[in-house]
C-alpha cells in the first residue's frame, strides 16, 4: 500500500468512527464489558494462583535425625544439595521441645520431660509441590535421616486444584475471548450494515476487497484500542474498591491480594492486545458479508 | 468493446432470465438496451460488471473474458467501466466532491491527480461550484450529474446507465440524456437502460430490444417507433 493511499485510509478510518458515532460508542461499550468480565477472571485466577503458592510455600517437610548419628547439622549442606529443595532448617531436641511446649496450654504439665525425647529434624521447604514424593524419597535416602514426615496427600490437593483452577481459567479465557470477537463482529456488522450500499457503490468502481477493508479494520483497531485503555482504568478502580472492601470485612481481610500496581504494565498490554485483536478480527469478520458484490 | 455470445443465466430459483442472448457494443457506439420489466435487461448490466456469473456462453468486456475472470482482475475490469444507477447511490454523507474521490481512491489515483481531474469533470457535467454540497443539498437531475460525473472520473471507455431518467422529469431526463450524448461524442461508448419510449425514439440512436430473456430485435433509429 502506497503512503497516499495509507494516509487516505487512515483519513477514513478516523472519519467513520466520529460519522457513525452512535456505533462506534456501542462497540467501544462492547469491548470495554468484554475486557472487563474477561479481566476480573483473569485477575481473581492470578490472586488465587498467587495464594496456592504461598499456601504451598508454607506446606513443609519434617526429617528427623536418626538418634545415633553424631553431627547432625552437618547434614545441612547435604540437604540443601538436592533438587528442588530451597531451605532446610535445623531444629535440634532442645529447640524443638521449646517449641512443643510453648504450643501447650498449660507448658508446666511437660516441665519433668527430658529434653532429649524429642529429635533433632530439619524443617524443609521445597520448590515444586507437584515433585514432593520423589524429593521426599531423596531426603529420606540421605545417611543420617531416620524418618521423613510430609503431608503428601495435602500436597497433592494443592496440585489438582491448581490444575482444576488452572484448566478452568484457560477455558473461559478462551470462551469470554471467542464470545467478545462474536459479539464486537455484530456490532461491528450492524454498523458495516448501514454502509453495505456504500460499499457496493465502491465495488463497482473498482476498489479492490483491501481497499474497502482497510478503513474498517482501522476504524475497529481505534475502537478495540480506546475500548482498551478505558477498560484498564475502570478495571483499576473495581479491583481497588473490592481489595478495600475485602480489607474492611471479617474473614476476607486474611486474603492477601496482590496490588493492582504490581500488574498494571501487563494488564494494559494484554488489553491492549485482546482489544486490537478483537477489534480487528471483529471487523474483518463482519465486513466478509458485504464483500460479495 | 462489449460483446455477448449465445449467453444463458439461470438463478439458483430456477428462473431463466436469459436464453442465449448475443449482441455486441462496438467501441463509441450509443446503444439503448430496452424492454419490459422482467425481460432480462438487468441481468445483462449485473452480467457485464460482473455483480453476476453467466450460467453458459461468453462474454467480453473491454479484453476481459468474464467467463473465466479471477477474482482478482474483477475491480481492473470495473474500473473500465462507469455505472449509472436510477437511484443515483451517492454517498450521502460525503460531499459531492469526495464522492468523486472516492471512486478514483478506488481505482488508485494520486491526490494530485484527484485534485486535477475532480474540477474538470465537475465542469463538464455542469456542476461548477458544487463540489462542497452534500448529495442532499442537490436536486434530483443534479444528483444524476453527480452520479455521471462519479462514473466518468476514471476515465473509462464504456459507460452504463441503468434506467438513469427513472426518477427524473421529463426536462432534466432530457438534460441528462443530452450529457450522455455530448459524453458519447467525446468518443465514450453509451449504454442506457431504459423503457421510457419518447426518449428512446428522439434520440434516434441504436435500439437493442429484450423480452423474455431473448434479444427480439437490434435497430438504428428506435425501436418503439415501429409499433411495439
Amino acid at each position: 500500500m502506497e503512503g497516499n493511499q495509507a494516509l487516505y485510509h487512515l483519513r477514513e478510518g478516523f472519519r467513520s468512527i466520529f460519522t457513525h458515532g452512535l456505533m462506534s460508542f456501542a462497540s467501544v461499550c462492547m469491548i470495554v464489558a468484554c475486557l472487563l468480565i474477561m479481566g476480573s477472571f483473569s485477575l481473581v485466577a492470578v490472586n488465587a494462583n498467587s495464594m496456592l503458592t504461598d499456601l504451598e510455600r508454607d506446606n513443609e517437610i519434617l526429617a528427623y535425625v536418626d538418634d545415633d548419628f553424631t553431627d547432625p547439622e552437618s547434614l545441612q549442606s547435604r540437604i540443601e544439595a538436592i533438587p528442588n529443595v530451597t531451605s532446610a532448617t535445623f531444629i535440634s531436641k532442645a529447640q524443638a521441645m521449646a517449641e512443643f511446649k510453648s504450643q501447650q496450654d498449660d507448658p508446666s504439665l511437660f516441665e519433668d520431660l527430658p529434653s532429649n525425647t524429642l529429635r533433632d529434624r530439619y524443617q524443609i521447604h521445597i520448590d515444586d509441590i507437584e515433585q514432593m514424593e520423589e524429593t521426599v524419597k531423596l531426603i529420606g535416602n540421605v545417611s543420617g535421616i531416620a524418618r521423613v514426615q510430609a503431608a503428601l496427600e495435602i500436597a497433592d490437593g494443592f496440585v489438582m486444584v491448581r490444575n482444576v483452577a488452572s484448566a478452568i481459567a484457560i477455558i473461559l479465557v478462551v470462551m469470554l475471548v471467542v464470545i467478545s470477537v462474536f459479539i464486537i463482529s455484530n456490532t461491528i456488522r450492524l454498523a458495516t450494515f448501514t454502509r453495505r450500499d456504500e460499499i457496493a457503490i465502491v465495488k463497482m468502481c473498482g476498489a479492490t476487497n483491501w481497499f474497502i477493508r482497510w478503513p474498517f479494520m482501522i476504524e475497529g483497531v481505534i475502537l478495540g484500542l480506546v475500548g482498551a485503555v478505558i477498560a484498564f482504568f475502570v478495571q483499576w478502580g473495581i479491583y481497588g474498591l473490592l481489595g478495600r472492601a475485602m480489607a474492611n470485612s471479617g474473614i476476607l481481610s486474611l486474603i492477601d491480594t496482590i496490588p493492582f500496581t504490581n500488574m498494571a504494565g501487563t494488564v494494559l498490554l494484554v488489553f491492549l492486545a485482546v482489544g486490537f485483536v478483537i477489534g480487528a478480527g471483529g471487523s474483518a469478520l463482519a465486513i466478509r458479508k458485504f464483500l460479495k458484490v | 468493446m462489449i460483446r455477448l455470445t449465445n449467453v444463458h443465466k439461470e438463478f439458483e430459483n430456477g428462473t431463466k432470465a436469459l436464453k442465449g442472448v448475443s449482441m455486441q457494443i462496438d467501441d463509441g457506439e450509443f446503444v439503448f438496451l430496452v424492454g419490459p420489466s422482467g425481460s432480462g435487461k438487468s441481468t445483462i448490466i449485473r452480467l457485464i460488471t460482473g455483480e453476476l456469473e453467466a450460467t453458459s456462453g461468453r462474454l467480453m468486456v473491454n479484453g476481459y473474458n468474464l467467463s473465466d475472470i479471477s477474482v482478482q482482475q474483477i475491480p481492473l475490469m470495473r474500473r473500465t467501466l462507469g455505472v449509472v444507477f436510477q437511484d443515483f447511490r451517492l454517498i450521502e454523507k460525503k460531499t459531492v466532491a469526495e464522492n468523486l474521490e472516492v471512486a478514483m481512491r478506488a481505482a488508485g489515483a494520486t491526490a494530485r491527480e484527484i485534485g486535477r481531474r475532480v474540477p474538470y469533470i465537475l465542469g463538464l457535467v455542469g456542476l461548477e461550484g458544487k463540489e462542497h454540497m452534500l448529495p442532499t443539498q442537490l436536486s434530483g437531475g443534479e444528483q444524476q450529474r453527480v452520479a455521471i460525473a462519479r462514473a466518468l472520473a476514471n476515465n473509462p471507455s464504456v459507460i452504463i446507465a441503468d434506467e438513469p431518467t427513472g426518477n427524473l422529469d421529463p426536462d432534466r431526463s432530457l438534460e441528462i440524456m443530452s450529457l450522455l450524448e455530448k459524453i458519447n461524442d467525446m468518443g465514450t461508448t453509451i449504454l442506457v437502460v431504459t423503457h421510457e419510449r419518447e426518449l428512446v425514439n428522439r434520440f434516434g440512436k441504436r435500439v437493442v430490444a429484450i423480452e423474455s430473456g431473448r434479444l427480439i430485435s437490434d435497430a438504428a433509429g428506435g425501436y418503439y417507433r415501429n409499433g411495439r
